[in-house]
């Protein structure tokens, strides 16, 4: 088999050019690509040669930065969230082996106590840019990018990418053109805003990054004034564009759905809000990376695209669930656990069926809710709410909501004991603690008496997800 | 009971279950700027579901999604009609 060099994140960058006009934006302000090019170069980098580098940035440009740097000379690149909770840190950084911190001292994580070596990741300031841009050092090595599992309960899981696996998916959709200006209101660190990053970066664009604790209005303001033309999100993400006052500020000619479900009900208010604009909605997680691209305005996604081996990524439904299998998965969790199965498939979790020629999603297999892209186990509810006197047992569930997506409610079995009359006190009690004990996302919606909960054979509450 | 008023009387108790500060509320308040936030107006309009029985978002898919209060109200006011 013959042997590609490789070509790293900083020359695919540099190769797509460096006109002046071309940018990269965040809430703090706006630098051209080439100055973050010559900011990636240096003598100082070699003392990170294969070595794991975790890199916490508040900024997000300060980020791309630290990926330009590291990619193709450190041996792995530990992507840390900007919403990384500090107590996650030793953890993460022993999974990780990390041998040092880049950081613009921003972030949560940007100073742990575990004595680790931090270097300081700044945005290159415009003057520092010189033509042409000096030799660069050696970017041969396979970099592993460590992304990070959307929050979950516990620690997220990191799992390992590679430069290959994360561009595998640019052929699919709009080709990206030069005058592309990207945005999204992922955060890029998330492999949502992952996919749209190494859009404007490989394909020679510009990119309006979002930034946390930003709010819509303002980074709607900034993607319009920035020209934003291809834009990314969840359906929750757009829905609150669109209630926003400020959604008129852009005009994408490419708006595009990932992360969550996309319902009828969204594509149909998008399709409406930009009349100009291709609508297309994702397949794609973290650990299975992009499966396919929907560009038809229709909810689900056509049967025709199960099975067909050889195609860029290869689809089947096992016991309901979609299993992919494609050179953009991941390559494994770091921590070990099964990413894929023996033939090479990733078990999404996610639960399709079949309705009139299309497959539709239809909810997550453990019954993880997801509200506006947060998710929910419902045990950790239940266990909140049988705690509570007079409340036999308790099942969780999502409802639909036309708004964040998923709600959560909840069905409640009372103690034979406990009256009728009580059933308000009881209810309240309930909400009470769920509100002490767990964030606003997580508390019933509603709760309803019943008075029989389905038991599965395995003796486990019965959880439905269609 | 209007379905103005029962949307009023739940604006407020949301806001007061969710530790949010209500904007002086007026019909052309753009919803996000009223206190509330996209979960807040998610478990409105469930318990709007639940106490009067309409689901203006579920019909066919097409409604568009309210910016303003105005907006929110009349939604649910056309789909008695």
């Amino acid at each position: 088999m013959q042997r590609t060099e490789r070509r790293s994140l900083w020359h695919l960058t540099v190769a797509a050019g460096l006109a002046p006009g071309r940018f990269m934006e965040d809430a703090q302000g706006r630098v051209g690509v080439a100055a973050l090019a010559a900011g990636a170069i240096g003598p100082s980098l070699e003392k990170l040669r294969g070595q794991s580098v975790l890199v916490a940035c508040g900024r997000p440009l300060a980020f791309v930065q630290a990926l330009l740097r590291l990619d193709g000379v450190a041996a792995r690149i530990v992507i840390c969230p900007p919403d990384l909770a500090p107590a996650f840190l030793p953890a993460v950084i022993a999974e990780a082996r990390a041998d040092a911190i880049m950081t613009d001292g921003a972030a949560p994580a940007a100073h742990p106590a575990a004595g680790l070596p931090v270097l300081a990741c700044h945005v290159a300031p415009e003057l520092a840019v010189k033509h042409p841009l000096p030799a660069d050092q050696d970017r041969g090595a396979e970099t592993e990018w460590i992304l990070f599992t959307s929050g979950t309960s516990g620690r997220p899981k990191l799992v390992v990418h590679t430069l290959s696996s994360l561009t595998g998916p640019l052929d699919d959709g709009p080709a990206a053109s030069k005058d592309a200006v990207w945005s999204t209101f992922y955060d890029v660190r998330r492999y949502g805003g992952m996919q749209i990053l190494l859009r404007a970066l490989v394909g020679g664009g510009s990119m309006v990054l979002s930034q946390a604790g930003e709010a819509a209005a303002a980074f709607l303001g900034r993607a319009g004034a920035g020209g934003v033309t291809h834009m990314s999100g969840t359906p929750s993400h757009w829905r609150r564009a669109l209630m926003s006052a400020a959604a008129d500020q852009i005009s994408p000619r490419y708006v595009r759905l990932s992360g969550e479900i996309a319902d009828q009900a969204i594509l149909n208010n998008l399709a409406a809000a930009f009349p100009a604009a291709a609508i297309a909605h994702a397949f794609a997680s973290t650990e299975a990376g992009v499966a396919f691209e929907i560009g038809d305005g229709l909810a689900g996604f056509p049967a025709a695209l199960i099975g067909r081996p050889g195609s860029k990524a290869e689809l089947r439904v096992k016991n309901g669930s979609l299993h992919i299998r494609s050179a953009r998965t991941a390559s494994r969790y770091l921590g070990g656990g099964d990413l894929k199965d023996a033939e090479g498939f990733v078990d999404t979790g996610d639960m399709v069926a079949l309705r009139g020629g299309r497959y539709h999603f239809a909810g997550r297999r453990e019954g993880v809710i997801n509200v506006g892209g947060q998710k929910v186990h419902p045990e950790e509810v239940e266990a909140v709410i049988n705690q509570q006197p007079g409340v036999r047992m308790a099942q969780v569930r999502a409802q639909p909501s036309p708004i964040t997506g998923s709600l959560v409610v909840a069905d409640i079995v009372l103690e034979p004991s406990a009256g009728p009359e009580s059933l308000a006190d009881i209810k309240a009690a309930i909400l009470a603690a769920c509100r002490a004990a767990l964030p606003a996302h997580k508390v019933p919606a509603l709760l309803r008496a019943v008075t029989s909960l389905d038991i599965a054979e395995s003796g486990k509450l019965a959880r439905r997800y269609a | 009971m209007t379905i103005r008023s029962t949307i009023m009387e739940l604006v407020v108790e949301i806001a007061q279950q969710h530790g949010k500060k209500l904007a002086p509320l007026s019909d052309n308040l753009p919803l996000l700027d009223s206190g509330l936030d996209s979960l807040c107006i998610a478990v409105l309009v469930a318990w709007l579901d639940e106490r009067l029985g309409l689901d203006p978002f579920a019909a066919d898919g097409d409604a568009s999604l309210p910016v303003t209060l105005g907006d929110f109200i009349r939604l649910y006011e056309n789909a008695t009609d």
